[in-house]
């Protein structure tokens, strides 16, 4: 029976890490992901759980130990958010690298510098190729709902998994959600059975060997097909999820998308204030739809062309930049999944909320404005992207 | 006290065949690691001359579990597998004794690896750490360490007309080991395999975490024919330049006492990356190593008296 409760982002994500029980958390302390952990090691401490906690001295050596503890055979995860992120971007690779099925809860929060602590999405998309699958959630009970599916989704593509949350907005905005009980989440995710561990002392084996020029490339390209491999695998716990949850998870979202003329592409919290901006669009008549993408990585390209592919003028709506003179991560990828449709729309780019700038309904009934503009053959500028929100 | 009988009837578990240099320590000090060990061990190694030259894909010379992760996180790397056996051994998923052996080079763990090294001594792990150290970055070519003796050439501190090598004296980092309170840190060399076979058995008795580090000779970045490796460590031992010693549960104790003082410049001339030491004009540089050394002995005999 679903228990329902008011939770933040944070203490939905470290109750679905309660409830999963993990054999290894390896975590350090970051604002605005803090209190995952925080409230992660009192469920221990308490003994409401017999999960081992390792407190790293750094967010390099937390991925470290968690690459250590999953090649050891051992359920792990770990959390952190922005530079935290940073850090550890060179084990993010060799976490992948080596095939490790890790479960990080990433809150969504800007790069320095300028040193900020609220949400962009800057920290994430720039390991949006360290082959990590990226799971972005909309509110905390996506939040909660993800990080039950990833444990099955890592464990069974062998790849890390990051599950991000909004700083601030969903990590620490108050939401009323639905929990799984304790059984249902234990029943879902299974018992662990790793194919290979360091602790098989019977049968030896070396990970982390030295590829020359005549293994690496076969070796990357093996873990390249997993990645490519991965969109059923997600499609698939998604629905075996929504038996248990009545609450169903593809790889994208679309509302009201289907006789749209014109759409927004979003990821994250600012899907939901979209969706009151169409709302009230459709009940003037408009023809204004909207797209979410849950699953950044793979990247569902086609998924998103068939679904896109009738809709008139496409805005992207980036939270952060690539600061590359082409506007942001998320256009980029839309653009190349529309490439190859015989008739395109003509889709913009807003760079939007960087370092945690409100993003309103104002903001996003101007982009559909925009939009209207461009689709009734309007004037396009030629600006790699628009800036929403920001003085200038 | 290991005997020699008792260790020629184990099993090798690091094999030949790999790839390192001959006349390389390591080998050797690998070999009487595992020779040492009297339960099963998983070994973690940071990055370096080790790593690259024991596990070329789809080879390894190991036949104990083995990992690498990167350079500057085998103690972090380590600390999650031994996180892992004890969670798992909780969960009665694994019922097998196991050690847990960390290892790094001078510069995995004196520069890169000292902040994980740290971390993971103070949290308490049931690991061994050993640093084979071997006084500069020599997988990638003889560049200067915080491990570098003063007055070594290396490519990165090299002897130009201005600057006679390396000016800085090498950094302690057995004591700043010793300062984690940890129950046993030790220094031990191969050329004396009884002594660091010994330790190494009594860091595995150890419930917690242990340091040693090992003086591993370099014949490429040193520059002294291959079949001078012992030889050249013993000579190490008798300058005092690397005392073998032990400090269990806060007790210094030296495990070889030196008979006759050897002069460190005697050391030093066998060794290339010293050579231009003795040009004329540079003596008050060797005056002051041998100085250093001298003093630093001083310090670990009063030490020992504590």
């Amino acid at each position: 029976m679903a228990k329902r409760v008011a939770m933040t982002g944070n203490e939905a994500m470290a109750e679905a890490m309660r409830q999963i029980n993990p054999d290894v958390v390896a975590a350090y302390p970051i604002t605005p992901a803090t209190e995952i952990v925080q409230i992660f090691s009192s469920f221990v401490a308490d003994g409401l759980i017999d999960t081992e906690f390792v407190n790293a001295e750094s967010e390099h050596s937390a991925m470290s130990a968690c690459i250590g503890s999953a090649a050891a055979g051992a359920r792990t995860m770990t959390s952190t958010s922005s530079q935290g992120l940073g850090l550890m971007w060179e084990m993010l690779y060799i976490a992948s690298g080596l095939r490790l099925p890790i479960v990080m809860a990433e809150v969504n929060r800007a790069l320095s510098a300028p040193i900020n602590i609220h949400c962009d999405h800057s920290d994430t998309m720039g390991a949006r190729d360290a082959g990590w699958i990226q799971i972005f959630s909309e509110n905390a009970q996506e939040a909660y709902d993800n990080m039950i599916q990833a444990v099955r989704i890592a464990e069974r593509v062998l790849l890390p998994i990051m599950v991000t949350t909004d700083g601030f907005i969903i990590s620490h905005g108050m939401e009323t959600m639905e929990l799984l009980s304790d059984d249902e989440v234990k029943g879902f995710i299974g018992e662990y059975k790793p194919q290979h561990s360091i602790l098989d002392v019977e049968h030896p084996i070396t990970v982390g060997a030295i590829d020359f020029t005549d293994y690496y490339f076969e070796h990357k390209r093996q873990q390249i097909e997993a990645m490519n491999t991965a969109i059923p695998h997600i499609v698939e716990i998604g629905k075996e999820f929504a038996q248990l949850s009545g609450r169903g998870y593809d790889l994208i979202e679309g509302y009201m998308l289907e006789d749209a003329k014109i759409a927004i592409v979003a990821l994250g919290s600012t899907v939901g204030t979209a969706r009151v901006v169409v709302d009230e669009l459709r009940n003037k008549g408009i023809k204004a739809g909207l797209l979410k993408i849950r699953v950044f990585r793979p990247f569902p390209a086609k998924e998103i062309a068939d679904v896109l592919q009738h809709v008139k003028t496409i805005a992207v709506m980036d939270r952060s930049d690539g600061v590359n003179g082409r506007g942001g991560p998320v256009f980029g990828e839309i653009l190349a999944a529309l490439y190859f449709l015989i008739e395109r729309p003509i889709v913009v780019n807003y760079i939007y909320g960087l370092g945690g700038r409100d993003t309103d309904m104002k903001q996003i009934q101007d982009v559909y404005k925009y939009l209207k503009i461009v689709a009734a053959g309007g004037l396009l500028n030629d600006r790699p992207a628009e800036y929403l929100g920001v003085r200038e | 006290m290991a005997k020699l009988k008792d260790l020629s009837k184990k099993q090798e578990l690091l094999s030949g065949g790999h790839r390192a240099c001959a006349g390389c320590a390591h080998p050797i000090a690998i070999r009487q690691i595992l020779m040492a060990a009297n339960m099963p061990v998983v070994i973690g190694c940071a990055t370096g001359c080790l790593e690259v030259t024991t596990t070329i894909f789809p080879y390894t010379a190991w036949k104990v579990p083995f990992i690498h992760s990167a350079f500057e996180n085998s103690a972090a790397t380590v600390s999650g597998v031994e996180t892992a056996y004890r969670a798992l051994k909780k969960r009665g998923k694994l019922d097998k004794d196991i050690k847990f052996i960390a290892l790094g080079g001078d510069g995995g763990t004196y520069d890169i690896g000292f902040q994980s090294l740290s971390g993971a001594m103070e949290r308490g792990h049931n690991m061994i750490y050993i640093c084979l150290d071997n006084g500069a970055y020599m997988n990638t070519g003889i560049q200067r360490s915080s491990a570098t003796p003063k007055g070594a050439h290396t490519t990165t501190s090299p002897a130009g007309k201005v600057i006679p090598g390396k000016r800085e004296f090498r950094k302690d980092m057995t004591s700043c080991m010793i300062a984690h309170n940890i129950p046993y840190i030790a220094q031990a060399v191969p050329s004396m395999w009884n002594d660091l076979v010994t330790k190494v058995q009594k860091a595995i008795a150890v419930d917690g975490p242990a340091f040693i580090n090992i003086l591993v000779p370099c014949r490429l970045g040193w520059g002294y024919p291959p079949e001078d490796t012992i030889e050249i460590g013993r000579e190490a031992i008798t300058s005092c330049y690397w005392p073998l010693y032990e400090v269990e549960n806060g007790k210094y104790k030296i495990t070889h006492a030196i008979k006759e003082k050897t002069s460190i410049a005697d050391w030093m001339k066998k060794q290339v990356r010293f050579k231009h030491l003795f040009n004329p004009g540079n003596e008050s540089i060797l005056e002051e190593i041998q100085a250093r050394i001298d003093q630093d002995w001083e310090r670990l005999n009063e030490l020992c008296k504590m």
